[in-house]
């Protein structure tokens, strides 16, 4: 059961041990000595990032950072700040965002200590303050700035977890953290992405332009017109750090509340970053599992499986193909011009034409500005690559992914509505969850111990927000919130597994006596007519304006004594089918074109 | 802030101040710890004057999940029977959500969790039972009963065409001459029809809605929104 899932995080971002041991291990690790290529990569980045160079940041930021990172600071931290600061004219701004990446990758590849989780904090302080001054007036890439709030989130989600451990605690530790006690304080949190959302005016900025009167989907963010985009974009991705930081705590509806500007039926910006889609989308999904809107959820199923799919599409698409040539064209959508594919010349990789609308799909789903669209087409690229040198966070999808085919799973098994899932996602769910989804419609101790199994494996990391009582004996705290997610999960399948069995044998009459069922169910008739009651208030969901839906595959009514059941009828979407397939139809003649062309 | 503020009339005592309500308080500064004592009058509020606010309730619940020493269970309990009474809506989990399993533990919020339970499977003769032996915990919020009649009214009218007079009078614990006086007062004023049943009493026949009478379920034509279409437009053009 729940003895299998272990709340430590994964070895990279080993957050347990104290001791800055790999400093000292090989080399002496000086962190005022700056080698060459930091050098450059400093001095390159700035001038870069001065001239508003988007797409020659990204490069930098994505590629040339990483390769760095593998090749020299494989398990030391980066040169200290104060040692690359003469490079970069001792610019402030500069400096916050390098000393931001430098705790981002002390974090993945080696172990913070305590005072450098709180400097860390110091750094996000002195970094969104001058963000939220409006004095920067840079661009960033996208990727970037969902970093910093995925960073922020992830590294304030750590602290809870490590200052909850307090039974091994140092009593210099304990002194630290006492000393520091508004360090990574769920207030400031909270206030800091608070802060940058309503700073930015981003959900003015969303509504306005569904009047036409603003664009930032239609740019993915980017300011073409001088402007920066750091602050609208940072107050953008703010909103899926809140969710995600509700999710945290446990505060499902106020976790939705934030993400409302965001529509998420659509794509937009959240769709512009891989990191950002998925932990949207699961975050998103995980909320309603909790607050048991099904009706909800069966929106989300559909934008869940559609996901699930690009990601396995993507996957696999870079796993097959990536030593074949690159031939990108302009095919059916027509958009893009030949030379300015030929700019892109930095597409290293290599993605097939047949995959490549599917891959075009997933990544930019909002408009193209046809002179800007490419630029962005070649971040998209350089993401892709990125991705695949099983970066830390590549595995960290891969995990996503796998955690959202349990949600599913979950979501399928407490409501059978499997003609919402695509073909393919589908197939993909029976091979890894087609026994257990069997096994949980049963109503016994197997299907409960399956449910707590894959609830523990697909939840987030639950935290405890509140600072230990330093009075009292030390105790451990950082499971509690884990524990009371997961009990309050399974008091709900407890209350939903009798309706399987009354589910079961609705199936089987047209008519049937509410005696006759009570027989067959073996208890008495008052219980037969609570249970048939419980199955109604479970499957019909009561929205903000009194206004009902129903999500049961299997309805009836009662009159008097006698149960009519009424099956649903599946109503095929035959506009959605009719699309997939033209659209199919033109992939195909677009592979067909290019055959005869070569 | 507000706290200095505070007007002198009795009446708008509970108003944190002259310019803000409540609401607007928790949207403006929904992280902080200063709305605090506002959102705890803010509970006896609603229970005097029967509304219900389940973000202000929210926002302070998060706040004594950050602040643990600051939590007043009375406060704490008067919220969770509020969240019984908007059933059929998830709130009470909502709220359960945020407050400590240690603090579930203890009375009366042991007891409401039962209750909760007992209403979320249905069973409202061991609902009423309970609630009766519980008097102090529900009694204190006014309208209580009535909402939880409600609750059952609307699970009842899902679920029943005609639904037979003990099963009703057990879902909303009322009976005899009161129940008459009750079903006269729906007779007229919600369309219930009251028949008799071969041989054993009465039959309410409860008002048509499309899950209780799926007949009047709306096909949903199969149509598809602009955007989808416009996904096809440049192999169309």
């Amino acid at each position: 059961m729940a003895a299998s899932y272990d709340y430590e995080d994964p070895s990279h971002y080993d957050t347990d041990s104290i001791t800055h041991r790999t400093q000292q291990d090989q080399q002496p690790y000086d962190p005022t000595f700056v080698p060459d290529s930091v050098k450059t990569f400093v001095v390159h980045l700035y001038r870069h990032i001065r001239e508003k160079n988007v797409y020659e940041i990204h490069q930098m930021y994505e590629g040339s950072f990483q390769k760095l990172s593998d090749r020299l600071f494989k398990d030391t931290p980066w040169p200290s700040v104060e040692a690359v600061a003469p490079y970069v004219d001792h610019d402030h701004v500069f400096c916050l965002l390098y000393k931001e990446m430098w705790f981002r990758h002390l974090y993945a590849r080696l172990s913070p200590t305590p005072k450098q989780r709180i400097d860390s904090w110091d750094n996000y302080c002195s970094l969104f303050q001058v963000v939220l001054h409006g004095v920067v007036n840079m661009q960033l890439p996208n990727q970037w700035l969902w970093d910093m709030v995925d960073e922020f989130v992830y590294q304030f989600q750590s602290f809870c977890q490590y200052r909850a451990k307090m039974k091994n605690k140092s009593e210099q530790e304990i002194a630290l953290l006492r000393q520091y006690d508004q360090a990574w304080n769920v207030y400031g949190v909270l206030n800091f992405l608070q802060a940058l959302v309503e700073k930015s005016m981003i959900s003015q900025i969303l509504e306005q332009e569904k009047e036409g009167l603003e664009q930032f989907t239609a740019t993915d963010g980017y300011d073409y017109n001088g402007g920066s985009n750091v602050l609208k974009v940072l107050g953008y991705f703010s909103m899926v750090g809140l969710l995600r930081v509700h999710c945290l705590l446990g505060d499902y509806h106020t976790g939705l509340k934030c993400l409302k500007p965001i529509d998420i039926s659509q794509s937009g910006v959240y769709t512009s970053v891989i990191g950002s889609h998925i932990t949207t989308i699961y975050h998103y999904g995980f909320a309603n599992l909790m607050l048991r809107r099904l009706d909800k959820n069966a929106t989300w199923v559909n934008r869940l499986s559609l996901k699930a799919c690009s990601l396995h599409d993507l996957l696999r698409l870079e796993d097959e193909s990536f030593s074949k040539p690159l031939r990108l064209k302009p095919n059916g959508f027509g958009e893009f011009e030949e030379e300015k594919f030929g700019l892109a010349s930095v597409i290293e990789s290599t993605i097939e034409q047949n995959n490549y609308v599917l891959w075009r799909r997933f990544f930019f789903p909002s408009t193209f500005l046809s002179s800007d669209g490419f630029r962005d087409l070649k971040i998209g690229v350089a993401r892709c690559m990125h991705y695949h040198q099983k970066s830390p966070q590549y595995e960290q999808i891969l995990k996503k992914n796998e955690q959202m085919y349990a949600l599913l799973a979950i979501s399928l098994s407490l409501c059978p509505q499997v003609k919402l899932v695509t073909e393919d996602v589908n197939t993909q769910l029976r091979e890894k969850y087609g026994d257990k989804m069997i096994k949980m419609q049963r109503y016994d101790d197997e299907a409960f111990a399956l449910y707590d199994e894959l609830f523990s494996y697909a939840c987030p990391k639950f935290i405890t927000p509140s600072a230990p009582v330093y009075e009292e004996p030390l105790v451990n705290y950082n499971q509690d919130a884990y524990r009371l997610q997961l009990k309050l999960f399974l008091y709900e399948v407890k209350q939903q597994q009798l309706l399987s069995g009354v589910r079961t044998f609705l199936k089987l009459y047209s008519t049937i006596s509410v005696g006759k069922l009570a027989s067959y169910m073996e208890v008495d008739e008052p219980t037969v007519r609570s249970i048939l009651m419980t199955y109604k208030h479970k499957t019909h969901v009561v929205n903000g304006d009194g206004k009902v839906t129903s999500n049961a595959d299997v309805d009836f009514y009662i009159n008097d004594d006698t149960i009519h059941v009424v099956e649903s009828k599946t109503t095929k979407r035959y506009g959605d089918y009719f699309m997939r397939q033209i659209i199919k139809l033109e992939e195909i003649i677009s592979d067909m074109d290019r055959v005869k062309l070569d | 802030m507000a706290r200095e503020r505070e007007n002198p009339k009795p009446q708008q005592q509970q108003s944190p101040s002259s310019s803000y309500t409540v609401e607007e308080l928790v949207a403006v500064n929904p992280y902080n710890p200063d709305i605090l004592p506002d959102l705890e009058n803010y509970v006896n509020e609603q229970v005097s004057s029967q509304t219900y606010s389940l973000n202000a309730n929210l926002c302070l619940l998060r706040l004594y999940q950050f602040e643990p020493e600051r939590m007043s269970t009375q406060i704490v309990s008067r919220i969770l029977v509020k969240a019984l009474m908007a059933m059929p809506a998830p709130d009470f989990s909502l709220c359960l959500f945020l407050i400590p399993e240690r603090v579930q533990m203890e009375e009366p919020f042991k007891t409401l969790i039962v209750l909760s339970h007992y209403l979320e499977t249905t069973r409202f003769r061991q609902f009423w039972d309970e609630a009766a032996k519980n008097r102090s915990v529900v009694e204190v919020v006014p309208g209580f009963e009535q909402a939880i009649q409600a609750y059952a009214i609307h699970v009842l009218s899902l679920t029943y065409q005609k639904v037979p007079r003990p099963v009703l009078a057990e879902a909303i614990n009322v009976e005899g001459l009161s129940l008459d006086k009750f079903l006269e007062h729906q007779v007229t004023n919600c369309g219930w029809v009251l028949e008799k049943s071969q041989g054993r009493g009465q039959l309410v026949v409860l008002p048509r809605n499309e899950f209780n009478q799926p007949e009047l379920k709306k096909s949903s034509a199969d149509s598809i929104p602009l955007e989808h279409i416009t996904r096809i437009f440049p192999i169309l053009g």
